[in-house]
């Protein structure tokens, strides 16, 4: 987790991420910062978040982005 | 002979009145009734006197928005797209270079429209100026007294002395373009497009005037979509989307994910990119999915009224080759020019100047820059004629096609906007406590990487950045150093900066 906030933090460095529940809806991250937010996460976690686990729901939060990533891992 | 861009709207009305012109999803709307909207604005202006003048709109993207374009034009006058993605910053900026009689709003941007200093201004509803009774006689006179000379739009770039640059174009230069753009990517009157680009950059026209020349439809994807990949070409295929003209980030948003396992495009004929390097990698997973269709890459600065020049991609490439630019659209040309003033050689390296109809008026309000920017053609001694120097350098391959080489200055294509990194550098410096800051672009990564010495945290320095610069601008990564390196004749060291970042 503390890696993941690192990542977002680097992102955003004013949006506080322990707190915020709608990254998404609010349009706090646009499609840049998924796309680079991805990049990150696959390099970091040596996973591969593919097009289907991209959803609103899955970046709202810090929280929900742990998740998946935690999913991912799992999987892999 | 046309010579005003509404001419296009006029034909193809007494056409195909009922055929959805624009639409988002959820608002549609036929060219009867963009022309009815339209029309209604217009007069709407002229009994507010309104003529030859600059028109804000500043409206939530909508096929509503269109007709309010269209409206100011048919009015005699041509406008200026703003929006809310834009910081407040930029927006005063914009609205204190134009000078605005009316900023045309709707119920989501009037009252932060009238939070603005308007000057002499004044900000009303979309509902208000469209609700007034349409008076034809008036708007044929003006249709009458029409010069094609005279300006469409104005739309802003990013300037390197932080004031944003208001590049007007003409009604002859946007239909000579259209006319070419149309004949080199085909369109007709069943292509459907997909716009993805604001409607506050040049990059629509390419979807919202082809739409009237060919009656075709033009759907204005939400933002949001290019977020949700799979969700996005779900899209495509519910509208039967067969037409796209994208930034390169857009399409490898879906290609670099795995997209197309989940699911492909079923009716995209044409692909269309440009304002930045497409990926080989990339591209080939787009070509794999999409056999049948044909790829175009578009190259051109806005001063140029859209895309200048276009490159059908018909070979292979191999993973370190680049897409070239091509060659010019018809009825303009590319003159690679050597900093002596002459034409660059076999191979020889020049910047790339255009010539022709295609040039923009020059930057509004701006006689200085306008004159940096568009200068004499220096072949030519003979009689005055203007070229746009684009700042870019390239050269002739082997194969006789052209090909960007570099940047003769700091700007940068980042996420397929055009920036100049000084503008950044400039709202920074502006902060009180920041003494020097300095910005970097790593390509690879498209990262935008700020240093700067100065009392503010990164956290509030970042805060304060997002009320000056469009969000595109923003630095990915922003660091604090004690002093930043100075080269030998007291320039900041972007070399050692680069140096110091690859270092990690």
């Amino acid at each position: 987790m503390e890696e993941l906030m690192e990542i977002l933090q680097d992102l955003h460095p004013d949006v506080d991420f322990e707190t915020e529940e709608h990254l998404v809806d609010d349009k706090i991250l646009d499609s840049f910062d998924i796309v680079s937010l991805i990049a990150e996460i696959n390099e970091n976690f040596d996973i591969a978040v593919t097009a289907k686990d991209i959803l609103p729901e899955n970046f709202n939060s810090a929280r929900a982005l742990y998740a998946l990533i935690q999913r991912l891992e799992e999987e892999a | 002979m046309r010579n005003n861009v509404l001419d296009y709207l006029n034909e193809i009305v007494k056409e195909k009145p009922h055929k959805t012109a624009y639409s988002d999803g959820t608002v549609s709307l036929s060219f009867l009734e963009v022309y009815g909207q339209s029309r209604s604005i217009a007069s709407f202006l002229h009994k507010k006197g309104i003529y030859r003048k600059p028109v804000v709109i500043f409206m939530k993207k909508s096929p509503l928005e269109v007709a309010a374009f269209f409206g100011a034009v048919a009015a005699g006058n041509f406008y200026v797209p703003i929006d809310e993605e834009m910081p407040a910053g930029r927006i005063q900026l914009i609205l204190d270079n134009v000078q605005s009689p009316l900023v045309i709003c709707d119920e989501s941007t009037f009252e932060t429209a009238k939070s603005f200093r308007l000057g002499a201004g004044e900000a009303v509803l979309f509902g208000e100026a469209v609700s007034g009774e349409i008076n034809d006689a008036a708007l044929e006179e003006i249709r009458r007294r029409a010069i094609d000379t005279d300006p469409v739009y104005i739309v802003f770039t990013s300037g390197s002395t932080g004031i944003p640059k208001g590049v007007a174009a003409c009604h002859r230069s946007v239909i000579d373009y259209i006319e070419r753009l149309s004949e080199v990517l085909e369109f007709d009157g069943d292509t459907v497009f997909g716009n993805q680009s604001p409607l506050y950059f040049d990059a629509c026209l390419k979807e919202l005037y082809p739409t009237l020349k060919f009656g075709a439809t033009t759907y204005l994807i939400p933002r949001e979509l290019f977020s949700v990949p799979v969700k996005l070409v779900e899209y495509l295929n519910t509208y039967h989307i067969n037409t796209i003209c994208w930034v390169v980030s857009a399409l490898t948003m879906i290609s670099a994910f795995g997209t197309f396992e989940t699911v492909t495009p079923k009716f995209l004929r044409t692909v269309a990119f440009g304002s930045e390097v497409f990926p080989i990698k990339q591209f080939r997973i787009w070509r794999n999915a999409l056999p049948e269709a044909s790829f175009t890459n578009l190259y051109g600065p806005t001063e140029g009224t859209g895309m200048c020049c276009y490159y059908r991609v018909e070979r292979e490439f191999a993973e370190n080759e680049s897409i070239p630019i091509g060659r010019p659209f018809p009825n303009r040309e590319i003159l690679l020019l050597t900093p002596e003033g002459r034409l660059a050689g076999e191979g020889e390296e020049g910047e790339i100047c255009i010539r022709g109809t295609a040039l923009t008026l020059g930057y509004y309000n701006d006689p200085v820059r306008t004159a940096q920017a568009f200068t004499q053609n220096p072949l030519n001694t003979a009689y005055p004629e203007r070229i746009y120097r684009t700042g870019d350098i390239g050269r002739i391959n082997p194969a006789g096609e052209l090909v960007f080489v570099s940047r003769k200055d700091y700007q940068i294509k980042h996420m397929g906007h055009r920036i100049e990194l000084g503008e950044i550098e400039v709202n920074v410096d502006m902060i009180p406590g920041i003494s020097m800051a300095a910005c970097i672009y790593d390509e690879k990564k498209a990262k935008i990487i700020l240093y700067y010495v100065g009392d503010p945290a990164e956290k509030e320095l970042a805060a304060l950045l997002k009320t000056k610069l469009p969000r595109y601008m923003l630095p990915n990564k922003t660091v604090r150093l004690e002093s930043l390196p100075f080269t030998a004749n007291g320039k900041i060291d972007r070399v050692a900066l680069k140096k110091r970042y690859e270092a990690g």
